[in-house]
């Protein structure tokens, strides 16, 4: 109980913070945009071809989105050594890295509508007929993708040149998620029964869940001093 | 440093595996009937791959017990480990491109084996230069046994996406535990054996160097310590 209301707290201190200022939303936003954007020009996808491509496109747009917004979300905790502050707080480790994590799901969330709102304007692409199963398979990528990049966010924060070092140790991790996440968006476009796809939404919610639990046990090595 | 097995001996005895390795891939083993001379890269390609992949257990392992123990010298194995390691999974993917060329026609191809290769390749890189750039040195170690410990959980990850994938076995069925079926001239068995234990005692003396030069940067860091307290005062 105790640890669910520091989660808690930890989790509405972020959102608060980023009300106040809106400058992790923004621009992860922007950044997917532009992204989605320039791949227009790029290939100029149309009709049938849109649907090959969009999964893989939007998928890159989330990954670079999503280490935009972690990158922020310790570099801001640094600027007023924010995060000794909390280092110093008698609280689980852990679960300062869960309400880290839940507030970048949720920025994820909504820079990912952001995003697919976008590209169905763009592309012609309606995604209402999959919306349910895209929506399921895109959670559970999303939250195996986060809880690698928080946790990994947290190490490059003690780095120089952190924006370079996020990526380079992220993405060769959270490569089974990018792969499962265009995989099981693909289908659930085109219209396949689920069947075909829900192994690799399985796969997804095997990831995130050990990546959690395994970054749970590991934060508080992250933040020793 | 231990007394045990002199590092003069250990480096003969590793010289001279690797020269009695070379007799026995260009020597002692046939020449494979349909692929010719350019086979024989085969030998130093699988013992660099099972090395890569155990180089990267190893840096694990000693991640994990510097995680649990805090003794300095576990670091320093899954350091050198790491180090050695990455040398060994460049040389696979070195190699591999270089006898695919003439056999597949291609250089690359995103294989069942070659993709998780690759992957382990880049877990490698960021491992090593998280370890250069972290700012703080005392903290690098602790951090670096974080990421291998995220890594190794993720090679499974990477076995199983890419099976499900299906991708197009394009590479030559495991010879490790490819049993009767797997063609191997048994003459080619010993040497495939033979090179990989002279990969073995290489990585160990390497990673031997590795952990004397950490031990004594560290007693030369304590010593300059010792001497800038002592004339500051």
């Amino acid at each position: 109980m105790h640890t669910l209301r520091i989660i808690a707290a930890i989790f509405e201190k972020d959102l608060r913070v980023e009300w106040r200022h809106r400058e992790t939303l923004a621009s992860m936003c922007v950044f997917g945009l532009l992204v989605i954007f320039l791949f227009n020009f790029a290939f100029e996808p149309a009709g049938e071809e849109s649907l090959r491509l969009l999964p893989g496109l939007l998928w890159i747009a989330f990954a670079f989105a999503g280490v935009l917004g972690f990158n922020r979300s310790f570099a801001s905790e640094r600027e007023n050594a924010a995060l000794e502050g909390m280092r110093l707080a008698p609280v689980d480790a852990g679960a300062i890295y869960i309400g880290k994590m839940l507030a970048n799901l949720f920025f994820m969330a909504i820079a990912e509508a952001v995003m697919v709102f976008a590209a169905s304007l763009w592309y012609n692409f309606s995604f209402i007929p999959a919306l349910g199963w895209f929506t399921l398979s895109t959670f559970f990528c999303t939250l195996g993708y986060v809880a690698v990049g928080t946790i990994f966010a947290a190490i490059a924060a003690n780095t120089r040149m952190r924006e370079v070092m996020l990526p380079v140790l992220q993405f060769p991790v959270a490569i089974p998620i990018f792969i499962a996440g265009v995989e099981a968006s693909t289908g659930a476009l085109k219209g396949d029964p689920p069947g075909d796809y829900a192994s690799w939404i399985k796969l997804a919610a095997g990831f995130s869940v050990i990546f959690v639990v395994l970054s749970y046990l590991l934060f508080e090595f992250v933040l020793e001093e | 440093m231990k007394k045990t097995f002199p590092q003069t001996v250990h480096l003969a005895v590793t010289l001279a595996a690797l020269l009695v390795s070379l007799y026995f891939i260009f020597l002692y083993a046939p020449q494979e009937s349909t692929m010719g001379e350019v086979q024989r890269i085969f030998y130093i390609h699988v013992s660099s791959g099972n090395m890569a992949f155990l180089a990267y257990f190893l840096t694990f392992f000693g991640s994990f017990v510097y995680l649990w123990k805090r003794n300095e010298s576990a670091d320093d194995f899954a350091y050198g480990s790491a180090e050695v390691g990455f040398i060994f999974c460049t040389c696979v993917l070195i190699t591999g491109p270089l006898w695919a060329k003439p056999v597949w026609g291609i250089w690359w191809t995103w294989d069942e084996r070659l993709t998780p290769t690759f992957f382990l390749w880049l877990l490698f890189v960021g491992y090593l230069m998280l370890r250069s750039y972290v700012i703080a040195p005392g903290r690098a170690a602790l951090l670096a046994a974080v990421v291998s410990t995220l890594g190794v959980v993720d090679v499974v990850f990477d076995f199983w996406v890419i099976r499900m994938k299906s991708y197009r076995g394009q590479h030559p069925a495991a010879v490790m535990g490819g049993g009767e079926n797997s063609g191997l001239d048994p003459r080619m068995w010993v040497a495939v054996f033979v090179t990989f234990v002279a990969c073995l005692l290489l990585f160990s003396y390497l990673v031997r160097q590795y952990m004397r030069v950490a031990a004594l940067r560290r007693q030369v860091a304590r010593l300059r310590q010792l001497r800038d307290s002592s004339s500051g005062a």
